[in-house]
């Protein structure tokens, strides 16, 4: 049984409905992309399994247990974390505040402020500064590190590199072995392809709510992915 | 000369006792964004809880507190949980509304068990005792302590804002209650918690409101005025701000008073516009303390 089984998952947003039997399975350690146009559907399967997004399927289950009907709130406990899409820091909250909130739900583990500093120098300087005071890229590494600090065993990310420039975006992915390296699963939402392509073991890309390929990205070709992103 | 200090002094300790009915309002609006019009009914009913914890056990109304603060938490947390909750949304109508009728409710029913008597709480020699600062001024010791009360409360609850995990929580779930969820936090059950917190201010505020003056079921609105007025003149959200709020309320009605005892309403109505035309925002906006 793989760490994170899917099987059959659909979410409604009021009368529309918008993934049509999702499946997807995370092996524990495994880095996995989630890539596809806008509005395909990738941030509300992200936003269903952390609970933010009432959803249903035939099979939810993370680590053995059911995620059906769970809250947001009793889904962090269980070693899931997102990093939201947008960073969303708390503006009232200073970095460090920021970073400490994310320990709220006291799950015991590695990830520490120390840690994280340690991981993102840049944000030490600046601990005392309103979150949102930050550049854009500071603030998504508050929001990675936030994550982190809740100890979690499966990392949902949601465009890291969304409105940043390149040598920023760098930056934010050459973080990303350190997270590998402590056994976490990642589950990246990314519109950048080839950024996506480089870090995953595998591949799902998303079109209208539903999944129209998957593959390990070196099995796919060029002509396969245009075609599942774009559409016939 | 010397009257004019006294009527000021005397308006800025009047001012504590009304940051304190406010303190509670901008604890509720600034982290649910709900505008309670139960407030001044609530604080009435914790002035009941009092007379009821007193006969009942005859201690003084200071040491009633160790029983009426935690009966109005809990009354708090489940009038949150368990109706103002589902009112929570964009729309700032449907608590409003809801708040609206629960005052209402509050009021008929303390008026069907305590009939429309007035009441008051007492405390003893405690109630006259004045304290004198020069020669024909002099501040009364109650009062007194209502204001440092007020001024301890504010300072108690910017540490718990700032220092403390739930005050944490209570900051990131007035910011983005969504975002919230992903760091564990419930936000139902820290909406819950807060207002359990406000109740808690207006159990305090009720009790020694109803040592001060007399009251009955029916005195809530105006004290729903009251602590509007200070929250709106300080900036909603800053409890520094509504206590500043709270002491030109206070100050303005002791000048009205002072002219003509029957300007003493209008006089803190008057200071509430003038200063609602010069600063709309209130004097110290900001939507949260940090």
């Amino acid at each position: 049984m793989s760490f994170l089984e899917i099987e059959n998952l659909t979410a409604f947003y009021g009368d529309f409905q918008a993934l049509f039997g999702i499946n997807m399975s995370i092996e524990k350690g495994e880095t996995v992309a989630a890539i596809g146009a806008n509005g395909a559907g990738k941030s509300t399967f992200l936003r269903s399994i952390t609970g933010l997004v009432q959803s249903s399927a035939n099979k939810f289950l993370y680590d053995g247990e059911t995620l059906t009907g769970k809250a947001a709130a009793d889904i962090v406990g269980l070693g899931i974390a997102m990093v939201p899409e947008g960073r969303r820091l708390f503006p009232s909250l200073s970095v460090e505040e920021n970073l400490i909130v994310g320990s709220y739900s006291q799950r015991p583990g590695n990830w520490t402020l120390e840690r994280v500093y340690k991981m993102f120098p840049k944000l030490e300087q600046r601990r005392d500064v309103p979150g949102t005071a930050l550049s854009g890229g500071e603030q998504q590494m508050v929001a990675i590190g936030r994550a982190l600090m809740s100890n979690p065993d499966i990392l949902l990310c949601d465009e890291l590199s969304l409105g940043l420039a390149p040598i920023i975006i760098k930056d934010i992915y050459d973080a990303i072995p350190e997270i590998k390296a402590e056994g976490i699963s990642l589950l990246i939402v990314e519109q950048d392809i080839n950024q996506a392509l480089a870090i995953a073991d595998r591949v799902y890309c998303f079109q209208e709510g539903r999944i129209s390929l998957d593959g390990k990205p070196g099995d796919l070709t060029k002509d396969q992915i245009a075609a599942a992103y774009f559409g016939r | 000369m010397i009257e004019w200090a006294n009527t000021i002094i005397q308006g800025i300790l009047t001012g504590g006792l009304y940051a304190m009915f406010a303190a509670g309002l901008a604890i509720i609006f600034g982290i649910m964004r709900l505008v309670n019009i139960t407030h001044g009914d609530l604080i009435v009913l914790a002035a009941f809880v009092a007379m009821i914890v007193i006969e009942v056990t005859g201690v003084n109304p200071f040491i009633s507190m160790i029983a009426v603060l935690p009966i109005m938490f809990v009354v708090g947390y489940f009038l949150q949980r368990g109706i103002l909750n589902f009112t929570l949304g964009d729309d700032l109508l449907p608590p409003l509304l809801v708040t609206f009728g629960i005052s209402i409710v509050v009021q008929n029913v303390l008026l069907e068990i305590f009939t429309a008597d007035s009441q008051r709480l007492k405390a003893g020699t405690i109630e006259t005792m004045s304290l004198e600062l020069t020669e024909g001024l002099s501040i009364g010791v109650f009062p007194l302590i209502i204001f440092i009360t007020a001024v301890a409360m504010i300072v108690c609850l910017q540490m718990l804002f700032n220092y403390t995990r739930i005050g944490r929580a209570f900051r990131a779930t007035s910011d983005d209650a969504t975002t919230a969820q992903l760091m564990g936090i419930n936000h139902k059950h820290i909406f819950g918690l807060a207002m359990g917190l406000a109740l808690v201010l207006v159990a305090i505020a009720g009790v020694l409101m109803a040592v001060r003056t007399n009251f009955d079921p029916t005195v809530g609105p105006s004290r729903l005025l009251y602590a509007f007025e200070a929250v709106i003149m300080g900036g909603l959200g800053s409890l520094w701000g509504t206590l500043i709020g709270g002491i030109i309320l206070g100050v303005a009605q002791n000048i009205g008073a002072k002219i003509d005892p029957g300007w003493q309403i209008l006089f803190g109505h008057i200071a509430f516009l003038i200063v609602l035309v010069f600063r709309p925002n209130g004097l110290f906006p900001r939507t949260r303390d940090d």
